[in-house]
């Protein structure tokens, strides 16, 4: 069933386009997450479902009824869903007058005000701050408080604008705990904007991927981090390696690639001669040490063995990621301990392997869209 | 110097023995000048919302000249409330001239455009994301006007004393619309004004001398509650 419908949305703001012809069919206890980089009209498309902007162009249904752009039936509409912002603001009140706001606001009595915002203090753990003024609180207090105040009206639909973005891990796990308890425990619609792609894949039933304003993608979250649609959501997803190719052969669907003069395989049903892109997931390649003069004596299920040359090494925490040269530019992402037991340095020799099932092709179509798109 | 000196003494005596003229007059000073400021906080505060939160064209040219009016001079206020209200002018049968209901209207005229202008700027000092919060929270609005006013309670409120201090301290318009009428419409400044140019020393300098201690008084009140 679907509650949320975007249909042919645009929106200008200052005479720029920040979302363009978007349509969109959301059902009741959905959870969809936008993601796109920054700029990409995330914001303006959540506040635009929140109500609080009016579409250029295009019309929002709630609940299968159109959403009218001003009036008291927005209004009452409005009143059925919450909006965590990404930077959220306290009024200058006490935490508890913050929470209960938008319960007054709906004309709810006072003791039905005073029972649901002390219980949503204990859900946030900000019980013993009830009667301080917000304004005192830490970053992380303020994000609970955002939380609480967006909960304790009990929307069934919720918009969250990078929920998690100024907060530590510990406290960015707590906050995703409480939202996904009570959404599931409410059937809440959950609709958010990320950029961690990591929070997307892990809370999402549905991504859509959104680029200059255009709603290039969407599909559950092993599709758009393995089958990207095209190169710019492939990269966005963190899939590192994007090589340009062409296919000089398919046997049975195992498709032989041309890049920069050497041949890989991959699982794929292009025909010969189409122009493709190649996408391997740095995590995808594993590296191994050997007599690079000949193949690796191991044997693998892997189609794709590359005799390369280690050309950087960079130690992200627990990872270690190589770029490494083999005909073309690969990066290889590997744990660093595996990195310090390979005695990995620049210019070393190694071979770098990964299946035929690991390589995603991506068929180099028109660019139309991004023509118009990237000025 | 002898003269200053015995009129301190004498004000202090006249301050203490709580004299009944000084009482009076000083009790119709706060009197005129709260109720202005009263009604010109009825009329701004609604008014400065509605400009606040509404677009149009001229908009800054209109701040630009409530700002200006600023600095209107207490005298052409009085000039103008004083051609209104005189017998032949055009409300000239209300019959009001020379009365505490004439100043009252002179001040609200001279106060209005500085409360209206400081509580301008005291709303836009609340930010365009609290506004959005609020409305995100379900607000219509009428209450987001409402949270915006609590939100700039301080900056509201300080306009609203620097008007009662722009009333209680002006003599041009009192003294021009309410005539300085002795039990009736003689108020702090116009005392003052008179009694110095009768010499009589004493009086004047009680009575500024309480005008000092109201504007004390406000000062450190509005300091503490700043301060909250």
């Amino acid at each position: 069933m679907c509650f949320v419908e975007l249909v042919n949305l645009s929106h200008n703001y200052n005479g720029q386009e920040v979302l363009r012809d978007l349509s969109l069919s959301i059902s009741k206890g959905e959870i969809f997450a936008v993601i796109g980089p920054t700029g990409a009209g995330k914001t303006t498309f959540l506040r635009i479902i929140g109500l609080l902007e009016v579409p250029s162009a295009g019309e929002v249904y709630i609940d299968g009824k159109r959403v009218p752009r001003s009036g008291k039936e927005r209004l009452r509409m409005r009143r059925r869903m919450s909006f965590i912002h990404q930077k959220p603001q306290v009024f200058n009140l006490s935490v508890y007058d913050n929470i209960a706001c938008g319960l007054r606001w709906r004309g709810e009595d006072k003791n039905r005000v005073a029972e649901k915002v002390d219980h949503i203090l204990e859900v946030v753990g900000l019980k013993e701050y009830r009667n301080r003024n917000a304004q005192t609180l830490s970053g992380g207090e303020v994000q609970r408080l955002a939380l609480a105040r967006a909960l304790v009206l009990e929307p069934e639909i919720l918009l969250l604008d990078e929920p998690t973005a100024n907060l530590d891990p510990i406290a960015a796990t707590e906050v995703e705990e409480i939202i996904m308890r009570i959404a599931k425990q409410r059937n809440t619609t959950l609709l958010m904007a990320t950029h961690d792609m990591s929070q997307g894949q892990r809370l999402a039933d549905r991504i859509g991927v959104l680029f200059s304003g255009k709603l290039v993608q969407t599909g559950n979250p092993i599709e758009v981090f393995h089958s990207p649609c095209n190169q710019d959501v492939a990269r966005l997803v963190g899939t590192e390696n994007v090589l340009e190719g062409v296919v000089t052969a398919n046997k049975e669907g195992i498709a032989t690639l041309d890049i920069s003069g050497i041949a890989i395989q991959a699982v794929s049903d292009s025909s010969v001669g189409k122009e493709v892109y190649a996408c391997i997931r740095p995590e995808d390649i594993t590296l191994l040490i050997a007599d690079t003069s000949q193949p690796p004596a191991i044997k693998s299920s892997a189609r794709n063995c590359l005799r390369a040359k280690v050309i950087h090494i960079a130690h992200l925490g627990a990872l270690s990621r190589l770029e490494l040269d083999c005909g073309f530019r690969l990066v290889a992402s590997i744990t660093r301990i595996s990195a310090e037991e390979l005695n990995l340095q620049m210019g070393k020799e190694i071979h770098a392997i990964f299946k035929a099932t690991a390589v995603h092709i991506i068929e180099r179509k028109s660019r139309e869209w991004q023509d118009v798109l990237i000025p | 110097m002898a003269e200053i000196e015995r009129g301190v003494i004498q004000a202090v005596h006249l301050l203490v023995s709580l004299d009944r003229e000084v009482i009076e007059i000083s009790a119709r000073s706060l009197w005129i000048s709260g109720i202005s400021c009263l009604l010109s906080s009825l009329i701004c505060l609604p008014l400065a919302s509605l400009i606040h939160f509404h677009n149009f064209r001229g908009k800054r040219v209109l701040i630009n000249i409530i700002q200006t009016f600023f600095s209107l001079p207490t005298v052409l206020v009085g000039l103008f409330v004083f051609v209104l209200f005189s017998r032949t002018g055009p409300l000239g049968e209300l019959g009001i001239l020379f009365t505490p209901t004439a100043m009252v209207i002179g001040q609200v005229i001279l106060v209005s455009p500085l409360l209206l202008g400081l509580t301008i700027s005291a709303l836009s000092g609340v930010s365009r994301e609290v506004v959005d919060t609020a409305i995100s929270l379900g607000a219509d609005s009428f209450q987001v006007i409402w949270l915006v006013l609590k939100e700039a309670r301080y900056a509201v409120l300080a306009a609203v004393i620097m008007g009662f201090g722009r009333a209680i301290s002006e003599v041009g318009c009192a003294i021009m619309v309410g005539g300085n009428i002795k039990g009736f419409t003689r108020t702090i400044t116009t005392a003052i004004s008179l009694e110095t140019s009768k010499g009589e020393l004493e009086l004047s300098i009680a009575l500024g001398i309480i005008l000092l201690l109201v504007a004390l008084i406000i000062n450190v009140a509005l300091n503490r509650l700043q301060q909250r």
